[in-house]
This record gives C-alpha cells, sequence and structure tokens, in this order.
C-alpha cells in the first residue's frame, strides 16, 4: 500500500505529459496548417506576417485572412467536438455517444440550412443561436424516442435513435437545400469545412466555445462521479440533476457553435475521448484536458492532410474523419458488446 | 436513527408503497425480506433519499431527509445500490477515493486524512493486494467488496445495501456478510439492507422487516419474525421452522407452494 502515491503520481505525470506533447504538437500544426496550402508559404513568412504583418504583401494578407483563422478554428473546434464526446460518454456512460452519433450535429445543420434558406443574411450570432437550439431539439428528440421504448434507455437504444433521427434531419435539410437551390453552398459546409471560416465568426464563437471549455473542465469530477452511475452519485452527495443539465448544455453549446462555423463533423468526438482515456485512464479531471488537446491536434493534422491528399482541391474533412471513425466505431461496438447491448 | 412517517411511494401513477412507518433501530443489523416486487428495494432507495416519496417523510435524527442538502446526508448515509458497475479501467483504489467525496470541497485533492480513511477501508475489506487492479476485473465477491470499501471511505454511521450478495457464490455470500457483521462489531455502525435469502437475514440480522406490496407484515427480531404464517402471507409458501443447532437462531426450509396463491404455477 506504500506505492499508492507512486501510482498517483505516475498518472498525472503522464497525463501531463499529454498535455505537453499535445500542446506543442497543436502549435507545430498551427504553425504548419499556415505554411501548407495552394500556395506553399514559408515559415519565416509566416513568422513575418504575425510580428510585422505588411498589408502590401499578398502572402501576408493569405495568411492573416485565410489561413490564421482556419487554424484556430480547426483547433477550437477540434477541441470542443472531442470535451462534447467525452462529457456525454461519462454523462450517460455510454462509450458510443458522440455529437454526431447521436444526432445533435444534424439538429444543427438543419437549423443552418433553414437559416440559410429562410432567413437568408442573418448575422451569424443569430445563426448559432438557430444551431444550438436545433442541437437542443435533436438531443430532445433522441433522448425522447429511446426512453419511451421498454426497457428504457440503453447505449445501443440510443445510438439507433440517433441514426433515425440524423437520418430525417438530415435529408430534410437536404429537400431544403434543392429546393431553394443552396445546394452548392450547403454542399461544402456539410462535409465539414474549416475553410470559409473567417474572422469575424471566429470572434463570436470563440468566446461561446472558451466558456463551455471552461465549464467542462469545471464539472469534469462531478462527471467523474456521474460516470459510476446515477444512484452512487446520488448516494455520495452529488446533485445529479444539475450536474447533468449543466452537462447537457454544455454539450450543446460546444455541439452546437462548432457545427454553425463547420459544419456536422463527426466522430471527433467519438474517437478522441478514447484516446484521452487510454492514456490517462478513468478520471475525467484529465480526460477533459486531454480530450481537448488531443481533438484540437488532431483536427489541425487532419486538416492539413484533407489539403495535402489532392491539391489544388481540398478533401472534405468529415469524409477523413468517416474514413478513421467508422472502423474505429465498429472496434468500439464489439469491445463494449457485452455491456452496451 | 432512521424512521418513515405515513410514506407514499410511487412509479409514474402507480402506488407502490401505502402508508409505510417504519422504525430502523440505531446500531443494529436490519434486514429487509420480501418477495419480488414487495417494493423493498424501493423503500430502502426511498429511505436512502435517492427516490422521492409521493407523501410522507423519511426522517433522519428528526429531520425530513429529502429537505436536507445531499452532500450533508452523504456523510450520514452510505447506500450501495444494487449491481452498481465501475467504469472500464477504474481501479479499485480509485473507486474507494470517490467514498470521500462528501466530505471535500473543490477540485479534490486529498488531505492526510482522506488517504488514511481509504487505506482503512481496502483494509478493512481485505482489498490490500487488490488495490491497483481495476474493479470491472475482479471476481463477484471481490467486486463487491472494492464497492463496500467504498462506502466505507464515506465514513457515515448509516450504512445501506441493495441486495449484497445477490449474484455471488456461497463462499463469497458468507465472505460479504461477515464482513458487514463485523463492521457492525467493530464500529458500532448501523446497517440496513436487502436480503433474498431468508436464513441469511436470521443469521445476521437483530431485526427483520417482512414486506408485502409495499406494506410491514411483521417487524421484529428474527425470532418474532420468521413464523410459518407470517413466512406464509409473504412469500407465499409453507415452509417449516426449525432451530439452527449451531447458533440456535430460526432457521427456514420450504416445502411447498401455498395453494392460496392465485398466481398460476408452472413447474
Amino acid at each position: 500500500m506504500k506505492n499508492d502515491t507512486v501510482n498517483q503520481h505516475s498518472r498525472t505525470w503522464v497525463a501531463m505529459m499529454v498535455l505537453v506533447v499535445g500542446v506543442l504538437a497543436i502549435v507545430f500544426g498551427i504553425a504548419l496548417s499556415i505554411s501548407v496550402g495552394a500556395a506553399n508559404i514559408h515559415l519565416s513568412t509566416v513568422w513575418e506576417a504575425i510580428v510585422h504583418y505588411n498589408s502590401n504583401q499578398t502572402e501576408h494578407a493569405i495568411i492573416r485572412d485565410l489561413r490564421l483563422p482556419r487554424a484556430l478554428a480547426d483547433v477550437l473546434v477540434g477541441a470542443s467536438f472531442a470535451v462534447a464526446g467525452a462529457i456525454m460518454q461519462g454523462m450517460t456512460r455510454n462509450p458510443l455517444a458522440d455529437a454526431g452519433l447521436l444526432g445533435l450535429n444534424a439538429g444543427s445543420a438543419l437549423m443552418v440550412a433553414v437559416c440559410f434558406a429562410f432567413l437568408p443574411g442573418l448575422s451569424y450570432n443569430s445563426l448559432i443561436l438557430f444551431s444550438f437550439l436545433g442541437a437542443a431539439v435533436a438531443a430532445g428528440l433522441v433522448y425522447g424516442i429511446s426512453s419511451l421504448a421498454r426497457g428504457g434507455l440503453t447505449p445501443v437504444r440510443l445510438v439507433l435513435a440517433g441514426a433515425a433521427v440524423s437520418a430525417l434531419l438530415t435529408a430534410l435539410s437536404e429537400g431544403i437545400a434543392i429546393h431553394f437551390q443552396l445546394s452548392q453552398e450547403l454542399a461544402f459546409w456539410y462535409a465539414g469545412g474549416v475553410a470559409g471560416v473567417k474572422w469575424s465568426q471566429l470572434k463570436v464563437m470563440t468566446p461561446w466555445l472558451v466558456i463551455a471549455l471552461v465549464g467542462a473542465l469545471l464539472l469534469s469530477r462531478s462527471i467523474t462521479l456521474l460516470s459510476l452511475g446515477d444512484e452512487v452519485a446520488t448516494g455520495l452527495g452529488q446533485k445529479t440533476v444539475l450536474v447533468k443539465m449543466v452537462g447537457t448544455i454544455i454539450v450543446l453549446l460546444l455541439a452546437g457553435v462548432s457545427v454553425s462555423a463547420v459544419g456536422p463533423i463527426g466522430f471527433v468526438g467519438l474517437v478522441v475521448p478514447h484516446f484521452a482515456r487510454f492514456f490517462v485512464g478513468v478520471d475525467y479531471r484529465w480526460i477533459i484536458p486531454c480530450s481537448a488537446v488531443i481533438g484540437g491536434g488532431f483536427m489541425i493534422i487532419a486538416d492539413i492532410g484533407a489539403r495535402m491528399i489532392n491539391p489544388p482541391y481540398e478533401t472534405p474533412i468529415g469524409v477523413l474523419f468517416a474514413l478513421i471513425g467508422v472502423p474505429f466505431f465498429l472496434y468500439v461496438s464489439r469491445k463494449g458488446r457485452r455491456e452496451i447491448s | 436513527m432512521i424512521v418513515t412517517e405515513n410514506l407514499d411511494i410511487a412509479y409514474d401513477q402507480t402506488l407502490i408503497v401505502k402508508q409505510l412507518n417504519v422504525e430502523i433501530p440505531p446500531h443494529k443489523i436490519t434486514a429487509l425480506v420480501g418477495a419480488n416486487g414487495s417494493g423493498k428495494s424501493t423503500i430502502l432507495k426511498t429511505m436512502a433519499r435517492l427516490m422521492k416519496p409521493k407523501s410522507g417523510h423519511v426522517l433522519l435524527d428528526g429531520k425530513a431527509i429529502h429537505r436536507l442538502k445531499t452532500k450533508e446526508v452523504a456523510k450520514q448515509l452510505a447506500i450501495l445500490p444494487q449491481n452498481p458497475t465501475a467504469p472500464e479501467g477504474m481501479t479499485v483504489i480509485d473507486l474507494v477515493t470517490y467514498g470521500r467525496f462528501p466530505h471535500q470541497r473543490g477540485f479534490g485533492s486529498l488531505t492526510q486524512k482522506d488517504k488514511e480513511v481509504i487505506l482503512w477501508a481496502i483494509e478493512a475489506t481485505g482489498m490490500e493486494e487488490f488495490a491497483y487492479r481495476p474493479v470491472d476485473q475482479l471476481s463477484g465477491g471481490q467486486r463487491q467488496r472494492a464497492w463496500i470499501a467504498m462506502a466505507l471511505a464515506q465514513e457515515t454511521p448509516i450504512l445501506f445495501l441493495d441486495e449484497p450478495t445477490t449474484f455471488l457464490d456461497m463462499a463469497h455470500q458468507l465472505e460479504v456478510l461477515n464482513l458487514l457483521e463485523e463492521l457492525h462489531e467493530k464500529e458500532q455502525r448501523t446497517i440496513v439492507m436487502v436480503v433474498h435469502d431468508l436464513n441469511h437475514a436470521s443469521r445476521y440480522a437483530h431485526h427483520m422487516i417482512a414486506i408485502k406490496k409495499g406494506t410491514v407484515v411483521k417487524a421484529g427480531t428474527p425470532m418474532e419474525v420468521m413464523q410459518p404464517d407470517i413466512i406464509e402471507e409473504v412469500f407465499g409458501i409453507q415452509c417449516d421452522i426449525i432451530q439452527d443447532p449451531r447458533t440456535g437462531l430460526p432457521l427456514c426450509l420450504p416445502y411447498a407452494i401455498s395453494r392460496s396463491q392465485k398466481e398460476p404455477v408452472i413447474v
């Protein structure tokens, strides 16, 4: 029993390593992301553009107006989807929970399509609000449908309901896109487009996401307790209803705001928390920050990949994630078969 | 000291428990017994404020438990639900550490006292050699002991357990019950448990509450409750009550299903 402190320390150490390596990867990724693209820009020029900005140089303008916001959006959105997934997995004790799988992303996307069609010229501020509401409605539908079933909520039932609701909402968005001839505007955005993110958008979404991410960190200990089960958590003196409400609002913010900016990107939220857990164990005080960092790094590197696969054309990032995510989904659902069915 | 006053408990609109008045004697082991669906688990959960009653009160030291701060209650009363499951990969020591939650503030760094209690709880349940093993990889009996260790780390005078021996083989059942007996003897804790095996209840409990359809049929010592007519009413079986040659306590030997049982019996 003497080595308990040692053990605790080693896990803290691993978690710190993940955070440090992750942040370094993000910084490197941002630099690389800025220099790689249809026009390759040397890293020294990148540094110059940030430190001594010269509006007469085209390269500086590309960096400032296109590449930098894109890189920052990658990190923010990647972190947000990953943390949303981590919170959902912890709160619902469901290894398959993810904003994409449970229909939240599809709900946001539908509301954005509705806004494009019926309220053109809507400010980005309002678009975010609608996107958030879309996620909330989808979440309500999925939970409603799966808890109506006999035997109540089970992880698999939740994912099935999520798939059904996603299919319906996506079909509706596509219908709107075709009918209002918005297909082109929406198509790239659907596949997960970080390319179009502008400073003006970034300014609006960043405060929301940062607030939600900080909230997630503050809630992390309570999430671990919830992961022991509702009854155990209540028995230990936790206000489970309150924690779940706050957790749900945080998830809806993270998913809703992210989708409004870059479209419904699935699987980041599913895969990344499992990676984080692999390194740091079951404590959400570590899982959440590590998911944020891994998610941010993962996203920016995938976005660089998306630009390099078939230049000068961009491969939709959502497609890339599906390539990684689908096999992983199958792996998790097989591995956890006994406990989740 | 826990008392219920005219407790009505309902799921949706269906009343499960009607006008329940029970008293849990302090510093004793109390067993709740009854057939499947009799509401004994529901009563336990409501007494531990995991469920809200439709009307009536549960009084903990004279105060309504559902109005007390849940964290304060958690310092008085620990409850182990039926079949708890730990997240995959959570070690025993991690699990036991969460038992300190009611005593912690903020982000939950451990004090020296916390660490001592955690080690004590692990030792008291004989889990030293498994402290760093994931809970999901332990045998049923070890797993149950790990959860009991978590409840012990809560350091509460009152301990509730919902069917702590279900799904365990006979040796592991005795292991868990002996541990509870020891805790009662050494620390005078008030223990309330739901048990299926009447003979275990008789052997380990000082006080028994027999429940049928949400009402108390009989409460008292094992001698008083373990009567053929009471058992017939509560469980719908006919039995002989004999004396345990070793302990002198009553033992129940069922021999037939009561004719008055309305439900068809398929053998």
